[in-house]
């Protein structure tokens, strides 16, 4: 494996037009790595994905790999596996002659070519199916031959473009184990797009979430889930509850906040004084129904479960989400508090 | 069985009322289409003498008459071979988007507009001894005096280009405008250079196109029949097949042998249709991934 | 990237070079016969030595031009008119429904554009002449009408197929009869894919020679038949008069181009490519 101990993006900016699809990226990836570009769409995450494979050319700034540059290579000189969001599969061509093109592009000796399709062929468990065409393939198969063909070459780098978002919840559950799987097996350095935060929470070593373009935050899940950078990071990360508040003391770390019918004591991210305008953000999960604190209406209560999913209206007429084991009749008045570590205040100011 | 359970058992078949709204195309085709069809056969095998295959013998036995065979595929296949093989690469290299593209399909549906009989006689303007093209050729000093290109096998030849050329180049234009861009960019990441992607990705899914285009431009170029007459040399080089039919039918009144050259003639074309229909099949014809 | 490559690589010069090389001589095969049309005396010169628009006058009387541009037009028109009323109830049938046979009347509707008019049109006319329709407008109509039916029906049956058929039960649903739905649901839906079909046909009728040529009499020349007897008839008439009527069809032709190309993509005047469907 002709592999790299970084790959450096510097700079790296895409316009379309006069709009920046991406402005500025600069992002080291190290070896072995499985990293997560996440985001809505529209973000640049594919846009990032495209220029490094090669696909789409650089508007400014440079890729390095170790120290050669890579951004004036074509595609098909970068050495680079990729899956794509519609697997991109050769529809003419029979599934292991799919997972065969690349070796033998690389014009590898028959026997090799022939023993490292098969071996990919096992890898993804698709033994039975190697003669089919594509055409004939469930989607969950396509998706592993898709796998497949990136792998076989062990690239020094496997780009995946959302390669779950055409599956259905359950088959996407068990693709991420395997692509988890074959990363822990294989040792693939990954870079994965995608716009779902648990699938990349639950693949990724690295995340890095971009939003119009630029990058909000780079982390690892843990970073990500318990210290979003920004509001924007915390919508993106499960903070449903984003209440606009008003600070009225600043204890150290902890902060006092009220408004929307609710008082309450958060840990503050950024600088902040008494009277500022803040974005409170609370996980439902974090938002507990007790017997102190500030009272609310229950208005909507699902079932998920092991839980209840409660929507209820403030006094301020804010609507708050909430998790609770007790079934709660929707009208009945319940308590609400959240301990300040789970609470994360962020300026408004700010973007 | 009741009425009831036999309207449920046609119509769990596809067979309801709703096969009405068929009938008046379907009649139409079989009266105007079908029916004249059948009695031109039937047509062919009374000739006024010869018994039953009279009229076939009479044209096979006759060398003015059988070359025309030779004489008219001698045009159709070679300017249906050119149109589309120039095709594939020019409309290859303009499948992208581009500014203009759709001013160029625009210019390009025009001699197809036009018909054979105007081409004719612009070729016969363009292409004559006094005309633009051998003056600008004299006049750069190309050759030392007019070259021959009508009324000779070259004035039909470049007739069938004019109208078959865009004819192939707009329908492979759109066959490739089938194909998912994102297989090339798979196969580029998977080390296929410009000339791989185009020889094991895109070609193969062309194919079937290809095939198709091929048959529908030799339709086109078999059928010459206006321009043989008037940029060719009807009586000799340029006689093709369907100059003999309407010759036989229509100037000696012998409706007999003019079927039975009908019938030969469309026998010859299928003929030709059915071996590259056949060699499609072939070929890998399912999807092509892109927006159909 | 591709401007680039443009730049770089001598095949794209090739291909491009070629591409000019025949749009120049498509001008030059059209100007020709324009300039010519409007010219005085035109020998050995690149121009000819004077200009005049007297061709003009003489081709309108001498081949009574405008009982010609009469003709097609009511040819043109019928066959439009029959081709669609016939032709999309057919269709429709095609893409909605699977019956046994389906795939053998396809193949029927696709037999007479895929052979040449000639190999059907010598006994057509053959028939006409026994029934007494050839040699006036009706025949021309008929002719026309056995490419014109099938090609309706090859460009309505995707253009349907692709409107969503929940569209029509959700219609059954609420209540609608089956004429209903085709009056209030279906046609609307329908008027795009009509309007490009017509106009498909449409030119194709007033360009084609070889159907029109069979079955005409002396007054039911359409504009094509008109000009290739006049071409064929060279020497009695003056070239340039020729050229006036064949500058007339060329214009009908623009015009009914630039119309046509309003409601339809270039390469749809070509074919609508459709594959037999399973």
């Amino acid at each position: 494996m002709t592999g790299f101990d970084e790959l450096r993006l510097d700079g790296v900016r895409r316009r379309f037009g006069d709009r920046d699809a991406l402005a500025g990226l600069s992002l080291t990836i190290r070896r072995g790595e499985f990293l997560a570009l996440l985001g809505p769409s529209g973000c640049g995450k594919s846009t990032a994905l495209n220029c490094l494979a090669g696909l789409l050319p650089l508007s400014e700034g440079s890729i390095w790999q170790d120290g050669a540059r890579l951004d004036t290579l074509p595609p098909e000189r970068r050495g680079f596996g990729m899956v794509f969001q519609n697997y991109a599969l050769f529809p003419h061509l029979s599934v292991r002659r799919n997972i065969a093109f690349g070796l033998q592009m690389r014009r590898l000796p028959r026997d090799e070519v022939r023993r490292r399709t098969e071996e990919a062929i096992r890898l993804v468990r698709l033994e039975e199916h190697a003669a089919k065409l594509p055409g004939q393939l469930s989607g969950g198969q396509q998706q592993r031959v898709a796998i497949a063909r990136a792998v076989v070459l062990e690239p020094s780098l496997v780009l995946m473009d959302e390669p779950l978002s055409n599956l259905d919840a359950k088959l996407r559950l068990e693709m991420r184990t395997e692509i988890r799987r074959l990363h822990q097996t294989l040792g693939l350095t990954t870079v994965y797009v995608t716009h779902d935060q648990e699938e990349a929470l639950s693949l990724a070593d690295r995340l890095v979430v971009l939003r119009d373009g630029r990058v909000e935050q780079i982390g690892t899940p843990q970073d990500l889930h318990e210290r979003p950078a920004n509001r924007h990071v915390a919508d993106f990360m499960g903070y449903r509850n984003l209440l606009p508040m008003k600070v009225k003391a600043v204890h150290g770390a902890v902060v006092a906040v009220e408004g929307v019918g609710l008082t309450l004591e958060g840990t503050a991210v950024g600088p902040l004084a008494p009277g500022d305008d803040v974005v409170v953000g609370i996980r439902p999960e974090d938002l507990h129904v007790g017997e102190q604190g500030t009272p609310v209406t229950v208005e909507v209560v699902e079932y998920q479960g092991r839980e209840l999913a409660v929507e209820a209206r403030t006094s301020g007429g804010a609507a708050v989400h909430l998790r609770a084991a007790a079934r709660p009749t929707p009208g009945d008045q319940v308590t609400v508090t959240a301990a300040p570590a789970r609470v994360l205040i962020f300026p408004a100011a700010a973007p | 069985m009741t009425r009831v359970a036999l309207r449920h058992r046609l119509a769990e078949r596809g067979v309801d009322r709703h096969l009405w709204l068929l009938l008046p195309g379907l009649a139409c085709v079989l009266a105007l289409f079908v029916y004249p069809f059948a009695y031109g056969i039937g047509l062919s095998f009374q000739p006024a003498e010869g018994g039953v295959f009279g009229a076939y013998r009479a044209f096979f036995a006759d060398a003015y008459q059988r070359d025309t065979i030779t004489t008219t595929l001698g045009l159709s296949l070679p300017a249906a071979i050119l149109n589309v093989a120039a095709s594939v690469p020019i409309a290859y290299r303009m499948r992208g988007r581009f500014r203009g593209k759709r001013l160029l399909t625009t210019v390009l549906v025009v001699p197809i507009t036009l018909g054979t009989v105007l081409t004719a006689e612009g070729l016969l303007n363009y292409l004559g001894p006094a005309g633009w093209f051998n003056r600008a050729l004299l006049s750069i000093g190309l050759i030392d005096e007019p070259v021959r290109l009508t009324n000779n096998y070259w004035g039909v030849f470049f007739s069938l280009v004019i109208t078959g050329f865009p004819f192939a180049f707009l329908l492979i234009l759109s066959y490739l405008s089938g194909i998912d861009p994102t297989l090339e960019r798979a196969a580029a990441t998977l080390g296929a250079g410009g000339w791989q992607r185009f020889r094991r990705i895109t070609l193969p899914l062309l194919a079937p196109g290809l095939a198709t285009t091929f048959c529908l431009t030799f339709v086109l170029a078999f059928s010459v029949f206006p321009s043989a007459v008037l940029v060719g040399d009807p009586a000799g080089s340029t006689r093709v097949i369907s100059i003999a039919a309407y010759h036989a039918a229509y100037e000696v009144y012998d409706y007999s042998l003019g079927s039975a050259i009908a019938v030969v003639m469309g026998v010859v074309e299928l003929a030709v249709v059915a071996v590259v229909l056949g060699l499609r099949s072939l070929l890998y014809t399912g999807s092509t991934g892109g927006k159909g | 990237m591709s401007r680039a490559r443009i730049v770089a690589s001598p095949a794209a010069w090739l291909i491009w070079g070629a591409v000019a090389f025949f749009l120049i001589s498509l001008a030059g095969v059209i100007t020709s016969v324009v300039v010519n049309s409007f010219g005085l005396r035109w020998f050995d010169t690149w121009l000819p030595q004077g200009w005049t628009t007297r061709w003009y006058s003489t081709a309108w009387t001498e081949f009574g031009l405008f009982d010609v541009l009469v003709v097609t037009l009511e040819v043109a028109v019928l066959v439009v008119a029959v081709s669609v009323l016939v032709g999309v109830p057919a269709s429709y049938v095609l893409a909605r429904r699977s019956f046994p046979g389906r795939r053998l009347v396809y193949l029927l509707f696709l037999l007479p554009i895929l052979m040449p008019p000639i190999t059907y049109g010598i006994p057509l006319a053959t028939v006409l002449y026994k029934y007494g329709f050839a040699g006036h407008l009706a025949g021309v109509v008929l002719a026309n009408l056995v490419p014109s039916i099938p090609f309706v029906i090859l460009t309505m049956t995707p253009f349907i197929e692709q409107i969503d058929p929940t569209v029509e039960r959700a219609a059954r649903m609420c209540g609608a009869r089956t004429h209903q739905i085709f009056a209030r649901i279906l046609a609307p839906l329908l008027i795009p894919g009509i309007l490009a079909a017509s106009i498909l046909v449409l030119v194709r009728t007033v360009g084609m020679f070889e159907l029109t040529f069979l079955t005409a009499g002396p007054d039911s020349q359409t504009l094509v038949v008109a000009l290739y007897y006049s071409m064929s008839a060279a020497g009695i008439r003056a070239q340039q008069s020729v050229d006036a009527m064949a500058v007339l069809y060329t214009t009908s032709m623009l015009v009914l181009l630039v119309i046509a190309l309003r409601f339809v993509n270039p390469t749809q005047l070509v074919a609508r490519v459709k594959e037999e469907p399973d």
